[in-house]
């Protein structure tokens, strides 16, 4: 455990000594708070439209419905796609060029631990950049009564949902010591996942059945509304192992040659 | 402390080390000597627990490369042929992380990087970032970096590559003073590197050991003959003839005759210093003697010997060696 940590440590610090963190969190941060206002402001005009056809009966519009759940459904998820491949690219990529990877290769750690310690680094940042939405959320808290119970699966889901992606990210960091290489194809990945998930809606069947559940960002649709579900939960965390899988495969076969 | 048997590295088709064994006692600093691509990094590697061997065996401190590979890391200190340094942090940052995941204890990591940084003379340094470090300091973090948890083994390979004189001398010493108990095995395309630094060489080319045995040793095994330079004014000719005729000498070459001077290497029988004769010889016929100067046989010249006599006898040998690796491999689990 301390050699998890003694990683994870290592990349949160070069992710804040470098400008990625930064960068990542200044992106997010604009992007998110762009939509924020704008779901904001288009409720504040729903609520008007209401009052005028006087429907209001001395209650507002859901809170829930009109901004945190949009803030989810449609922004986080494709945000995400876009800027964590700048979280990823350079976890594995960076240490084969510098020829670092030979010092943790050659150090007292597993391979495993060295990539649970990248993956929990990575995760870190995550967490930071969730927290942006977390605070633009619980400005809510002030102006109105939102309902914090959805926000747990939320919460968890966005959780799940960046951890899955951060895992197969990190994997392919690791298929070469070029970060932009890195970077570019976790994104047409990335894309790709979202690509798929269109698809899937036209497919019916048995087939169809199969490819909705392979389906990676319509997983995310129960918890964006507040629903907790065991096979999303059950999803994502294999992808995850499955992205930690073959990092280690990865890392195993690339031993002496960085 | 190191023990290598029959180790074969391969990589694809290539055969990158081939059934070399060579041992390195407790305390000992062993030099491991070859030409570009003889296979030394390769070696490192396998000795470090970084690359599994395709064939043989190797053991360090007791403890098999392959089969406890964290027991011989932790016993070993490592400096890669480029120091494995992360240029965005400051010196003390990445020594403590380096002591962390060598398994410094926890209560010990600061104390054992100011020692290190102290030792390492890069204390000064400590608050840089490593990338602003001129080349020769990133070296001796590269040091530190692989002595931070007191190894029983030192691998270094070629750290003296790339510094300037200045810093060659400084590392040398700094590779001197922190062997001590320690076992050390350093590589090296540079021959006067290890008649410098070490105690015992091994001569490695094309992945094969080709001789073995201390710096001095080897120079004497290979010394067949005694050679001494002349310079001295007066006919070229004659005074080749007069030389030929001392006792003892075997061949008289003709160096050139800049400025008037001519100069000859004088190639004596084994074991005969000829010196006083030739300048006798000389001075008799009343030409002037400029210098007289018996030149060893440097190890440079012994290595180039080494090797050119490898590499006839090499491709014979290596060829039957690559014979067996065309034949299908055993299939991988
Ligand atoms: N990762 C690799 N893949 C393929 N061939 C390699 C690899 N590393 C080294 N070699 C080859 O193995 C031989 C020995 O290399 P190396 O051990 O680096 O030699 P040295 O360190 O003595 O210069 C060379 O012919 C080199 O080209
Ligand atoms: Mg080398």
């Amino acid at each position: 455990m301390r050699n998890i940590l003694a990683i994870a440590g290592k990349e949160i610090q070069t992710y804040f000594t470098s400008p990625i963190a930064y960068l990542v969190l200044t992106i997010y941060a604009a992007l998110c708070g762009f939509f924020f206002y704008s779901f904001v402001a288009t409720y504040v005009v729903q609520m008007f439209r209401m009052m005028e056809m006087g429907q209001m009966a001395g209650q507002s519009p859901n809170i829930n419905t009109w901004i945190v759940r949009p803030l989810f459904e449609g922004v986080l998820t494709v945000v995400l796609l876009l800027l964590l491949p700048l979280v990823t690219m350079r976890l594995f990529a960076e240490e084969r060029k510098s020829g670092t990877i030979e010092l943790l290769l050659t150090s007292p750690v597993t391979e495993l631990q060295i990539i649970l310690g990248k993956f929990l680094g990575a995760l870190t940042l995550y967490i930071a950049i969730l927290a942006v939405t977390f605070i633009d959320i619980g400005m809510l808290f002030f102006y109105g009564n939102p309902d914090a119970k959805p926000l747990i699966a939320q919460a968890l889901g966005a959780l799940l949902f960046g951890g899955a992606l951060l895992s197969l990210g990190m994997w392919i960091s690791s298929l070469t010591r070029n970060q932009i290489i890195a970077g570019a194809v976790s994104l047409a990945v990335f894309l790709l996942l979202y690509v798929f998930d269109w698809v899937t809606s036209y497919s019916s069947g048995p087939v169809g059945r199969v490819m909705s559940y392979m389906a990676f960002v319509t997983h995310f649709d129960n918890f964006s509304k507040g629903v907790i579900d065991s096979t999303d939960l059950v999803y994502y965390l294999s992808v995850i192992v499955l992205g930690i899988f073959l990092t280690s495969r990865s890392v195993e076969a690339l031993k002496g040659r960085p | 402390m190191i023990e290598v048997q029959q180790l074969t590295k391969r990589y694809g088709p290539t055969l990158a080390v081939s059934d070399i064994s060579f041992e390195a006692k407790k305390g000992e600093i062993l030099g491991f000597l070859g030409p570009n691509g003889a296979g030394k990094t390769t070696t490192m590697r396998i000795l470090t627990g970084y690359l599994p061997p395709s064939e043989g065996t190797a053991r360090v401190a007791g403890f098999d490369v392959v089969t406890e590979p964290l027991e011989v890391k932790r016993r070993v200190g490592y400096l890669p042929e480029l120091p494995p340094v992360y240029t965005d942090m400051t010196v003390t940052e990445y020594l403590t992380f380096v002591a962390k995941i060598k398994g410094v204890p926890r209560g010990d990591v600061k104390k054992r990087v100011d020692e290190i940084s102290e030792k390492c003379a890069v204390a000064h340094v400590r608050t840089r970032q490593i990338g602003k470090l001129s080349k020769g300091y990133r070296q001796r973090v590269g040091l530190a970096q692989a002595m931070i948890h007191n190894p029983e083994v030192l691998v270094l390979d070629e750290p003296t590559a790339g510094l300037d004189p200045k810093q060659i001398i400084e590392t040398r010493e700094l590779i001197r003073g922190m062997a001590g108990q320690r076992t050390v095995i350093l590589s090296t395309h540079i021959l006067p590197e290890v008649s410098k630094t070490c105690e015992r060489v091994v001569v490695i080319n094309a992945g094969r050991v080709v001789a073995e045995g201390k710096p001095e040793e080897l120079t004497r095994r290979l010394q067949g003959f005694e050679t001494v330079l002349v310079t001295a004014e007066g006919p070229a000719g004659a005074i080749k003839e007069k030389l030929e005729r001392v006792g003892g000498v075997n061949l008289v070459e003709f160096q050139g005759e800049p400025d008037g001077r001519a100069t000859f290497e004088v190639h004596a029988e084994k074991g005969r210093d000829v010196r006083a004769e030739l300048a006798r010889a000389v001075v008799e016929s009343q030409w002037r003697l400029y210098e007289l100067r018996a030149s060893g046989m440097s190890l440079e010249d012994i290595f180039l010997k080494l090797t050119t006599q490898d590499l006839v006898e090499g491709h014979a040998a290596s060829a039957a060696a690559e014979a067996p690796t065309s034949e299908p491999e055993q299939p991988s689990q």
